[in-house]
C-alpha cells in the first residue's frame, strides 16, 4: 500500500475492498458503497469530533521546548476536562517523523508546563518517560477555549501540508473528544445519508474518544490502545435491536465503533446497553464478536492495533490474501487513504452481503482477489 | 425527552450574544433554564456577559473568520455536551453611515457578506453533526437565521446589508428543504425594528421610543421556536 499524501476526506477515485462472508474478495468504487449494503442494514458511525490535541510549548523547569499530545481522558463529561494523560515529545515538530523525535526534558511530578495559554502540571509520570498525566488550570470554559485557540490537530509527517481542524472533522463530528480523527468516517457525507435513507438502510451515531493511532515509541505503541471512554446513546441501542429483529446486520465505521459496541455487549451480557462506558479490552483473534456484523474501515498495517481488530473479522489466512489484494491494487493507506468493507467471517449471524458491485476497469482485475479459497 | 415549550437543559448557541437582540436572548434563555453559549467578537464584553449570567458560556470569536468557525463550533459542543438549537444573529450592517450602492467599496460588501451568509453557512456545517445527533435522539434541534424586511424589500443606501440578507433567507429556505428529513427544522426571523446598536447606527435620528424593545423581540422568537418544535414532535416521525 501507499501512503495517502492529500488530506481529502472523499477523493473521487477511492477505492472499497469487499471481503464477503465467504472470504471472497472485490474491488470496488468506493463511490458504490451502498450497492454493498441492504435494506434493513444498519450503519453505525463514531460521530467524535478531534480535538487540536497537540500542544506546544515550554517546559518550565528546564526552559525546555516541549510537544504535548493529549491521548487520553476519564470520561466524556463537559466538566471533566482537568485531566489528561498525555505525550510528551522535546524540540521539533511533526516534520520529523515521530519515530526520530527528542525524548522530552526528564519530567517530574509537580512540573509546570506552559502551553500557549494554558498552564498545566504533571500530576504523574505513567510509567514511561514520556507518558503523564496532567492537570490544566483554570475553569472549563478556560481549558476549552485554550486547547480551541492554542492547539493543533495532530500532524502526520506524510502528509505536504500542516492539517487544520476542518481536515480532520468528519461531516457527522459533534462532541470534540477524539485524539486522532475517526477516520473511517470520512467517506461520509450528507449525500450518502441521505442515500441510505431512500435505501432504507439505517444511521446512528456513538461517540468514542478515538485514541492515539501510534506514539513512535514501541513500549507505548504496545500499549495502544489506550482506555478510551465513549457514550452510547439509547437512540442507538434500539436501533440495532431492530436490526436484530429483521434480520439486517450492524455495520461498525471503523475500529472505534467497533470496540465501543462490543464493550458495552460484553459488560451487558451480548445486548449493548446505552450510556457511557470505558472501552478497555483489546479486540483480536480470540474475540467473539456479538454485535458487530461488519466493518467499515480504512485499510490498516500489519503491526498496528487496527490490523489485529480484523482478525475479531475474519481468519488468518483470509486477512493475509486481503493484506495482499490491498498491496497489489495499490490501495492508499492512512487517514486519508482507501477503505475495505469485512464481513464477520466468523459468527455470521446475519444474511450475506449481496448486490456487491463487480470490479470496475481492468486495473481492478486481480486473479486472488477474485478467488474463494 | 423535554417538552419541546420547555427551554429548561436545552442547549442553545446565540451569536453577537453580547449586544442587542442577541443579549436579550442570552438573557431570556437564561432565566428560562437552557444551557447558553454565546459568541462575540469582543473579549471584555464577552467576560461581562458571561460574568453577569452564572452558567452561561461565553466564546470569543468572529464568524466572519474560517479560522475561527471550527473553534467556535469545539467550544459550543464542549461547552453544552452536544447541541439543540442555534441562532445566527450577528450581524453587520456593512459601511456606516449608510451609503449608496454605487458609493460601497467592494471590500466593504465583502466583509457584509463573510459575517452575515458565509460565516453562518460555515458555522452551521460545522455544527450539523451535533444538531443530527439531537435529532435522533429525539431533541428536535431548530437553527435559526435572523433576517430583515430588507431582505425582502430594496431600500436606497441598505445595499450591502439588503444583498447579505437577503442571500441568508434564501440560503435558510435550502438548509429548511435538505435538512428536513433529518429532523432538522431551520427558521428564518425578521425581528422588526429594534432599539439595538445596530439600528441606531443605520438610523441614528430614529426615535428610540418608536422602536421594539429587544427583549419583546427575543420573547416572539422563543416563542416560536418553542411552536415549531412542538409542532415537530406531534408530527408522525
Amino acid at each position: 500500500m501507499r501512503a495517502a499524501h492529500r488530506p481529502q476526506q472523499r477523493p473521487r477515485d477511492a477505492r472499497l475492498l469487499v471481503v464477503d462472508e465467504a472470504g471472497r474478495m472485490r474491488d470496488a468504487p468506493r463511490a458504490r458503497l451502498i450497492e454493498c449494503l441492504q435494506r434493513g442494514d444498519l450503519l453505525v458511525a463514531n460521530d467524535a469530533a478531534t480535538l487540536p490535541a497537540s500542544l506546544h510549548g515550554v517546559h518550565v523547569r528546564s526552559g525546555a521546548p516541549i510537544e504535548v499530545r493529549l491521548a487520553g481522558r476519564r470520561s466524556l463529561r463537559v466538566d471533566d476536562v482537568h485531566r489528561f494523560s498525555a505525550i510528551v515529545f522535546g524540540a521539533g515538530d511533526h516534520r520529523t517523523r515521530t519515530e526520530e523525535r527528542a525524548a522530552p526534558p526528564a519530567l517530574r511530578r509537580g512540573d509546570l508546563l506552559r502551553l500557549g495559554p494554558l498552564h498545566a502540571r504533571v500530576l504523574r509520570m505513567l510509567d514511561h518517560p514520556r507518558l503523564i498525566e496532567l492537570r490544566f488550570d483554570g475553569s472549563a470554559d478556560d481549558i476549552w477555549a485554550g486547547i480551541a485557540r492554542h492547539g493543533k490537530p495532530i500532524q502526520y509527517a506524510h502528509l505536504r501540508d500542516p492539517l487544520a481542524l476542518w481536515d480532520v472533522w468528519t461531516r457527522v463530528a459533534a462532541l470534540p473528544v477524539a485524539f486522532e480523527p475517526p477516520s473511517a468516517g470520512f467517506m461520509l457525507d450528507w449525500s450518502l445519508l441521505h442515500a441510505l435513507r431512500r435505501h432504507g438502510i439505517g444511521f446512528a451515531t456513538l461517540t468514542h474518544a478515538a485514541g492515539l493511532s501510534s506514539t513512535g515509541d514501541p513500549a507505548l505503541d504496545a500499549r495502544l490502545p489506550f482506555d478510551e471512554p465513549y457514550h452510547l446513546p439509547a437512540a442507538t441501542v434500539r436501533a440495532i435491536e431492530i436490526t436484530r429483529r429483521t434480520g439486517g446486520r450492524v455495520v461498525a465505521v471503523g475500529t472505534t465503533v467497533t470496540r465501543a459496541l462490543e464493550h458495552a455487549a460484553a459488560r451487558a451480557g451480548g445486548t449493548p446497553r446505552a450510556g457511557d462506558g470505558v472501552a478497555d479490552q483489546r479486540i483480536g483473534a480470540s474475540t467473539r464478536l456479538r454485535v458487530v456484523d461488519a466493518l467499515l474501515s480504512g485499510t490498516h498495517e500489519p503491526g498496528s492495533s487496527h490490523h489485529e481488530l480484523l482478525r475479531a473479522f475474519v481468519p488468518a489466512e483470509v486477512l493475509a490474501r486481503a493484506d495482499a489484494a490491498l498491496a497489489a491494487l495499490g490501495y492508499r493507506t492512512h487517514e486519508f487513504g482507501d477503505s475495505v468493507l469485512i464481513r464477520d467471517m466468523r459468527t455470521q449471524r446475519a444474511a450475506a452481503f449481496v448486490g456487491t458491485p463487480g470490479n470496475e476497469g481492468p486495473a481492478a482485475r486481480v486473479g486472488s482477489v477474485e478467488s474463494a479459497h | 425527552m423535554t417538552h419541546p415549550s420547555d427551554w429548561r437543559d436545552l442547549r442553545v448557541a446565540i451569536t453577537g450574544g453580547t449586544s442587542g437582540l442577541g443579549l436579550a436572548l442570552v438573557r431570556a434563555l437564561h432565566a428560562a433554564g437552557a444551557h447558553v453559549a454565546f459568541v462575540a467578537r469582543n473579549a471584555a464584553r464577552v467576560a461581562s456577559t458571561a460574568a453577569a449570567l452564572p452558567g452561561t458560556h461565553g466564546i470569543v470569536g468572529d464568524v466572519a473568520r474560517k479560522d475561527d468557525t471550527h473553534r467556535i463550533a469545539l467550544q459550543i459542543n464542549a461547552a453544552l455536551g452536544g447541541l439543540d438549537v442555534l441562532i445566527h444573529n450577528a450581524s453587520t450592517l456593512g459601511p456606516t453611515p449608510l451609503r449608496l450602492l454605487a458609493d460601497t467599496d467592494c471590500e466593504d460588501l465583502e466583509a457584509a457578506l463573510a459575517t452575515n451568509l458565509v460565516g453562518p453557512f460555515r458555522l452551521t456545517k460545522a455544527l450539523l453533526g451535533a444538531l443530527a445527533a439531537s435529532a435522533r435522539d429525539g431533541g428536535h434541534p431548530c437553527i435559526v437565521h435572523i433576517t430583515s424586511d430588507a431582505a425582502v424589500t430594496p431600500y436606497a443606501s441598505w445595499g450591502a446589508y439588503s444583498a447579505s440578507k437577503a442571500a441568508l433567507l434564501h440560503m435558510s429556505r435550502i438548509w429548511h428543504e435538505e435538512l428536513h428529513d433529518l429532523g432538522i427544522e431551520v427558521l428564518a426571523q425578521d425581528p422588526g425594528d429594534m432599539d439595538t446598536p445596530l439600528h441606531a447606527a443605520a438610523l441614528p435620528d430614529a426615535d428610540p421610543a418608536s422602536l421594539k424593545r429587544p427583549a419583546a423581540a427575543a420573547a416572539e422568537l422563543l416563542d416560536r421556536i418553542a411552536f415549531t418544535r412542538a409542532a415537530i414532535a406531534g408530527a408522525p416521525a
